[in-house]
């Protein structure tokens, strides 16, 4: 029989502490009740005196006497089945849109376990957004983690969207395809906005969401995207499909971890964060991916809103050295009215190269990205220096470049938030304003390859 | 068994605290609670000890035990270990699959190779010869390119009074015995096993004098790495460190190669799992996996195994050069182990000393890499390690500790430039942060080895790039037009060095790797074109007349056109260069 204790010693931010445990497991659940009413804690800390529990719900309304804890003796675990599909949970996997519970006799630990390096399966496979700027010059790959970088009021809800309504697979087809989405500290609007658009898409039989909103307790923020992980984990190598990951946004669950680290009194690194946010980022993003032997596939859209728009922040830092690249969102091009507003130099696919060009996608796909983002590269040289001598005293091939630059941005980035292009479309359109600059600017061609796509 | 027993006290993440531990030693190996994970005492107070555990604790109870193992954390070192995947702490990761599938689960206790893996061994000594410590006894072909030799542990040596014969022997098999001195025997097997943390003895400490050949021309003429030498790549994220230590990996003229993928990407471990056995090596035929070590633990696998990673890695390296082999260690990311350090140095509430750190992240530093060295072995051998170490600064900024004090440690750094990679200019090595402390050590064997003119050839090309970089910066404010000639020359030069000489195109077939006498020939072409171009300029003739587009777009080229074995393009296109130049002259002579 598991233990009840009665009362506890101290309430604190989202952490009660219990004094006098005789048995207790790093990692347990606890079940309170508070004046009758059932909360759910976790221990997160073990110590001769006391331990430490963080309570989900949070831990207002808590007195010393008024509250009474049971052991359960369980990690927390969530019920998954196939029924998940299409049904709309909480942070910590309650069921909010009125269906009853799951039932299921599988039970799962919402931190998983890490996939074994030997057992993965190197992500080959495109994903087809219908993007220019993704599909030719950071093409997502099945199982891969791009996070999108943007900031404060950039359109990084409708860019996901996009991504979510226009996303095929590629040698998929027939192949079962799902989105687990985790809302993370979002307010309420943006939450109705995810769910209209999956709606109008038709696409909601297809779609696990859980939400935890702005108002909602701290803790179950360090919740949501594991247990949305944990159901992608069972669609894709349980049920073998093909799940998209998109959690937004992050950066709010960072500053729950940061909170509840502060409210233990452990030692903060940088910004106030705990010296641990990169190992617990990890142990979300490296959750993608996918295993040698199994169809199914995990691949991982979170969204970050970068503080200040600084990318040197520990929060898109970190987030950078875990995952394979990123989609770096600007200000300037939002502000010029060029949607979506993917800052071409500083975003990122590191999966790209082994899965495209020839056999996959085209043969000109590598070398035509490379020479756009370089010769993009040489555009802003050439705005620094039109900056200050005016556009009228350039050289020939520099204004051949300012024209690059703007047709590059006016017609290959600004497509708008609804058009669906095809990767033929868009490499050709890259071809096309790739011919503006003269042949022997394209250093990084093959001459063949020139003489076959330029100017066609 | 040790009669060694504590109970948990307290949990909190890695870090486990035990009541009882009078006896346990620091830096002892202990197995904690029911699951029996494993972890290492680091500290000892009254009968309180610390522990790091090396695999998740979540479950873990408080009073259960903790067992003490009685020996410091060891791994085994025997033949199997080249082209296998180790984690943190020196399992094998294909036997941890064979035990739980796909996932890695906890409690699965310590593993090492398969104790019925079958070699077949061959004797160099018989029964009654005197075996000294570290010497070879037998040797094993392991892979095509790595001959094991089986040596006796550091310490044990004595009369050889058994040992079998040549013949098919398992992993596990005793293959001998020598009594030493006070009269103890010692079994000799294939493999024995070494405390991590503690150096391998070797006889002496060699002067280094040797190149690490890399085939990347960036590096091979200007940044050289020496044979037992130490260098430091750091650069924020997307500036290609892996891509430059997968290339060290596959080209480098190590025998033996040992990659760290530590607190990095998984897909990128199966990236190397993928590729690395279909890469072959130039200078064998043979797939590189055959002369490969690599030790994987990758961001979400538990942070003590990382910290412990490292030294896992180094001492399979100092294991090899003991054979005699020249082993290289690429450490991707030293930083990832530097916060693991943070990590567990904050859960065990210590003073943090700058950003978090603790105070003894410098020494720590120091002490891995100065286990880099060329040394004479104690079996009498030439052999040498070399760290590479990845560093992967927050935000890309330099001035934070771990990059700072990997500087005071790593002679050659390798400073990875944003902008370089956002232009698409890979290696993204900055030319002018960088720095490499062995040109001077180095200049005999380049005389020797290549030729007299390649180092001239490099330091004019480094004060070409000085100079560059100061008329940029005007450049940017007035345009290139009004520079005078010469100063518009040494640009064009300079861009020309830069796309057809630093820049290396790690995907292209020719370009991937170049062996150093083309490369010579490269840069001896461009500082041929620059000479010629300068008389024309110092001659009076404009700028306009000497900048031959075409030209230079066919030296930029010469990387991709000319094939690294056969070098008569480069002859041909001195030739042109030459003709160009001088009918140049004589056309303004008139």
């Amino acid at each position: 029989m598991k233990k009840e204790y009665l009362s506890i010693k101290k309430a604190d931010g989202p952490l009660i502490f219990l004094e006098g445990v005789k048995e207790a497991k790093y990692g347990e659940i606890l079940e309170i009740t508070v004046d009758g009413e059932k909360r759910i804690g976790k221990i997160v800390q073990i110590d001769e005196a006391f331990i430490a529990v963080q309570v989900f719900q949070g831990t207002s309304g808590i007195s010393t006497l008024n509250t009474s804890v049971r052991f359960t003796g369980k990690s927390f675990e969530l019920s998954l089945s196939k029924n998940i599909l299409g049904r709309i949970f909480n942070g910590i996997g309650q069921p909010v849109d009125g269906g009853g519970p799951i039932y299921s006799k599988e039970k799962f630990n919402i931190n998983g376990r890490p996939i074994n390096p030997v057992a993965r399966a190197y992500p080959k496979n495109y994903i087809n957004t219908g993007i220019s700027t993704i599909d030719v010059l950071m093409t997502l790959i099945r199982g891969q983690k791009l996070p999108i970088f943007s900031g404060n009021g950039l359109p990084h809800k409708e860019l996901a969207a996009q991504i979510v309504n226009q996303a095929k697979i590629t040698g998929a087809e027939g192949e079962r395809f799902a989105v687990c989405f985790a809302g993370i500290g979002i307010t309420r609007d943006e939450g109705a906005y995810f769910i209209d658009k999956f709606e109008k898409n038709n696409s909601m039989q297809n779609v696990v969401i859980f939400l935890n909103f702005a108002d909602d307790p701290v803790a179950e923020r360090n919740s949501a995207p594991r247990c949305a992980l944990t159901a992608a984990e069972y669609l894709a190598h349980n049920e073998g499909m093909h799940i998209l990951v998109v959690i937004s946004d992050m950066t709010n669950y960072c500053e729950g971890l940061r909170e509840i680290s502060s409210a233990r009194e452990e030692v903060p690194s940088r910004k106030g964060y705990p010296g641990y946010l990169y190992s617990d980022l990890a142990s979300l993003y490296e959750r993608a991916g996918m295993i040698k032997g199994q169809q199914g596939s995990i691949t991982l859209l979170p969204i970050l809103t970068m503080p200040n728009d600084d990318i040197t922040h520990p929060i898109p830092d970190l987030t950078g050295y875990i995952t394979e690249g990123q989609i770096v969102l600007s200000r300037e091009l939002f502000n010029s009215n060029i949607n979506p507003p993917i800052s071409i130099l500083p975003s990122l696919s590191r999966l790209m190269k082994d899965s495209i060009g020839e056999g996959y996608t085209r043969e000109d796909h590598a070398p035509l990205s490379n020479q756009l983002i370089s010769s993009y590269a040489k555009v802003q040289e050439t705005r620094a220096l039109t900056q200050i001598i005016g556009e009228e005293d350039l050289s020939e091939e520099d204004k051949k470049y300012m024209e690059f630059g703007r047709q590059f941005e006016n017609s290959f980035v600004n497509q708008g938030f609804t058009e669906n292009r095809e990767l033929d479309e868009s490499l050709d359109l890259g071809w096309r304003i790739l011919s503006i600059l003269p042949k022997e600017a394209l250093d990084r061609i093959d001459e063949k390859m020139i003489e076959k796509y330029y100017g066609k | 068994m040790s009669t060694n027993e504590g109970n948990i006290i307290y949990i909190n993440g890695p870090v486990v605290k035990g009541k009882g531990m009078e006896s346990f030693k620091l830096r002892e190996m202990v197995l904690v609670g029911n699951h029996q994970l494993i972890g290492e005492v680091i500290s000892v107070n009254d009968d309180i000890g610390i522990i790091q555990v090396y695999e998740e604790t979540e479950g873990l109870s408080i009073n259960e035990k903790i067992a003490g193992l009685g020996q410091p954390f060891s791994v085994t070192l025997g033949p199997g270990m080249i082209g296998n995947i180790f984690d943190g702490i020196g399992r094998p990761l294909s036997r941890i699959d064979e035990i739980n599938k796909d996932f890695i689960p906890e409690g699965i206790g310590l593993l090492s190779m398969d104790k019925n893996a079958e070699w077949k061994v061959s004797f160099t000594l018989s029964k009654g010869d005197y075996l000294k410590e570290g010497m070879s006894f037998a040797e094993i072909q392991e892979t095509q390119l790595v001959n094991h030799l089986l040596m006796s542990k550091p310490g044990i040596e004595g009369k050889i009074v058994e040992i079998k014969g040549n013949g098919i022997y398992r992993f596990g098999d005793v293959l001998g015995k020598v009594e030493d001195h006070q009269g103890n025997s010692h079994e000799l097997k294939m493999y024995h096993r070494w405390p991590v943390r503690v150096k391998r003895p070797t006889k002496k400490r060699l002067k280094i004098s040797k190149l690490l050949l890399t085939g990347q021309r960036i590096l091979d003429v200007f940044f050289p790495i020496a044979k037992g030498g130490t260098a430091a790549i750091p650069g924020g994220f997307g500036t290609g460190k892996t891509v430059t230590q997968h290339q060290l990996a596959k080209w480098s003229d190590a025998d033996i190669i040992v990659y760290i993928g530590c607190g990095e990407r998984g897909n990128e471990m199966a990236d190397v799992l993928n590729e690395f056995p279909k890469l072959v090596d130039p200078k064998s035929g043979r797939p590189i996996m055959d002369r490969t070590i690599l030790i994987a633990n990758t961001s979400n696998m538990p942070i003590a195994a990382r910290e412990a990673s490292i030294y896992t890695g180094i001492t399979m390296a100092e294991y090899y050069r003991d054979m005699g082999y020249h082993v290289a260690v690429m450490a991707d990311s030293t930083s990832r182990w530097a916060e693991a350090l943070r990590e567990i140095s904050g859960r065990l509430e210590e003073m943090p000393a700058e950003e978090g750190y603790p105070a003894y992240l410098s020494s720590r530093l120091a002490e891995f890499y100065e286990r880099a060295g060329y040394f004479e072995t104690l079996s009498n051998k030439e052999g040498s390690v070399t760290i590479i170490g990845a560093v992967s600064p927050p935000g890309g900024d330099f001035s934070e500790p771990v990059t700072e004090n990997t500087k005071r440690y790593a002679n050659v750094f390798l400073a990875l430039d944003s902008k370089l990679a956002h232009a698409k200019h890979f290696p993204s090595i900055n030319w002018l942060n960088s720095y490499s402390g062995y040109l001077e050590t180095l200049s005999i064997w380049y005389d020797e080895n290549v030729n007299e003119e390649i180092l001239s050839n490099r330091n004019k090309m480094m004060s070409l790039l000085q100079e560059e970089s100061k008329l940029l910066d005007i450049v940017q404010l007035v345009g290139e037009d009004v520079l005078p000639d010469s100063q518009r020359l040494t640009l064009n030069i300079a861009r020309v060095l830069k796309k057809g000489f630093l820049q290396q195109n790690a995907f292209h077939k020719e370009d991937a790797s170049v062996p150093l006498d083309k490369q010579s020939e490269m840069l001896n072409l461009i500082v041929h074109l620059y000479d010629k171009a300068k008389k024309c300029i110092d001659a009076g003739i404009p700028i306009s007349s000497v900048n031959n587009i075409q030209l230079y777009d066919e030296v930029i080229r010469m990387k991709y056109n000319i094939p690294n074995d056969n070098l008569e393009g480069i002859k041909l296109l001195e030739t042109k260069i030459d003709s160009y130049h001088d009918d140049l002259i004589k056309k303004y002579a008139r």
